[in-house]
């Protein structure tokens, strides 16, 4: 095994050569995540907002369904999503299982929840601000909604990047839907997990630099974008 | 004969209006009529039900017990305009603030922009109406929600305490608007704390004490001899 400071060597070395390995395997994985944030963001931005706003029978039972939901483990998302692409699932003639698409929808099933109920809570607190005034100018609920999605959308913005940093370092549940296949569906964090269990430090730990340097670089841009708000618009 | 015209100048009733709230009685029987194209100035100490009131006026509480009607409308026909105590302003340009309003009326394109540029322009915030409405100062972000309420071209405002928290320099340009829009015929109704503002605003003065109006007289007669208790009351507290 090489020792620890060998492994930082070598990993560096990959990093600067830009190592055709390492690289596929992280564009891998910032694809798959911008998809599922993506997809996330469609589903959960409307659905956020409509709860928010709208009062209905069985809203509160929704909003607790909604929050809980955040804490979904990955790997039983993982397993939900097994079982239904599977060959015997319902959408298991479509063939996605241990593909990228297979490991989108799982993301997505855990990041939705999050974006969704974080959604909720911005607009909602928005709405108990603005609503008198929207309402004095006649907006209806479908135009609130959108003027509060967008008057809202810098907070917003920081809770799609910290969606896409939750993919991105996600691995329960893209190891069971995507089977950690080398050139197919292997991404930064199961690669980590597998070259570690190999002793293969070098690339492990050059995709554990690129997968902080993410993750740091998310959470500047969401403070970063916070703060230029704040100055901005106040 | 369009329903805006019909609206107006005509008086808004208010017959036995109640409205509750969480089991609280906020307006308690209310009967008033509010004249049309003059200005009517709601007075009360804190909690007595101004802002309420206003609310009913414009349409957007409903009463729990009680009537109000525009005119012959028994909905509020939507010419009219509220200024908020704290005006709530979007996070974009004041002229997107105002052009965001019209938008919600129906009205947009070279229209819009011209209304909107001449709305700015009467408050004198034309050459900021680049900058984003949320860093603007206290009295610019009032003149602006004044502006957007203008820019719709309501024959009925209702402002709510506008002046509470300007200085005078900015307070003197409020009431200045207010004396601009009821030159053109527009119903004012506001609520205010500042006995001065009143004195120099108001046609008509309403005296709301725990819910219910205890007075609503010609606004010469009030503040010479006003007819409640609590009218008095109010008036001495002023002058101690």
């Amino acid at each position: 095994m090489e020792t620890f400071s060998q492994s930082f060597a070598t990993a560096f070395a990959m990093l600067v050569t830009h190592d055709p390995r390492l690289f596929r395997i992280v564009g891998l994985s910032v694809a798959v995540s911008l998809a599922s944030t993506a997809a996330s963001a469609l589903i959960g931005l409307p659905l956020g907002a409509a709860v928010a706003v709208a009062r209905f029978r069985g809203r509160s039972v929704l909003v607790v369904a909604m929050n809980a939901a955040m804490g979904l483990p990955p790997v039983v998302a993982g397993l939900v999503v097994y079982l239904v692409l599977s060959r015997s699932g319902p959408l298991g003639p479509l063939g996605l299982l241990f593909t990228p698409p297979a490991m989108v929808i799982a993301q997505t099933l855990l990041i939705a929840p999050i974006i969704a109920a974080l959604t909720r809570q911005v607009i909602e607190d928005a709405w108990s601000e603005y609503r008198d005034q929207l309402e004095s100018l006649g907006s209806s609920l479908a135009q609130s909604t959108m003027t509060l999605l967008w008057d809202t959308r810098y907070a917003l913005a920081t809770v799609l990047l910290s969606g896409f940093g939750r993919a991105s370092a996600e691995v329960g549940s893209i190891i069971i839907v995507g089977g950690n296949i080398d050139g197919v569906t292997r991404v930064m964090t199961t690669a980590i997990a597998l070259e570690t269990s190999k002793g293969d430090l070098a690339l492990a730990l050059g995709l554990g630099v690129v997968l902080l340097t993410l993750v740091t670089a998310v959470n500047v841009g969401v403070h970063a974008l916070r703060e230029w708000a704040r100055v901005r618009h106040g | 004969m369009g329903d805006v015209e019909r609206f107006a100048g005509v008086p808004i009733a208010l017959a036995g209006v109640s409205v509750e709230r969480r089991g609280m009685c906020v307006l308690d029987g209310v009967d008033l009529v509010i004249p049309g194209g003059r200005r009517t100035v709601i007075l009360g100490a804190n909690g007595a039900g101004k802002t309420t009131l206003l609310k009913v006026l414009h349409g957007l509480v409903a009463p729990t017990h009680g009537k109000v009607s525009w005119g012959e409308f028994d909905a509020a026909p939507g010419r009219q305009a509220m200024v908020f105590q704290r005006p709530v302003l979007l996070r974009r340009s004041a002229l997107a603030n105002v052009l965001h309003a019209l938008a919600l009326a129906g009205i947009r394109g070279t229209e819009a922009r011209v209304r909107a540029h001449e709305a700015l322009q009467s408050v004198g915030l034309a050459a900021i109406g680049h900058r984003s409405a949320r860093v603007l100062s206290g009295g610019e972000q009032q003149r602006l929600a004044l502006a957007r309420a203008l820019a719709l071209a309501p024959e009925l405002v209702l402002l709510d305490e506008p002046t509470s928290s300007l200085d005078p320099a900015a307070a003197r340009s409020v009431e200045a608007f207010v004396s601009g829009i009821h030159a053109r015929g527009t119903t004012v109704v506001m609520t205010t704390h500042r006995l001065g503002e009143a004195r120099r605003l108001a046609d008509g003065i309403v005296m709301l004490a725990e819910g219910r109006v205890t007075e609503h007289t010609p606004a010469a007669r009030f503040f010479e001899t006003p007819v409640s208790e609590e009218g008095r009351l109010f008036l001495e507290g002023e002058r101690s």
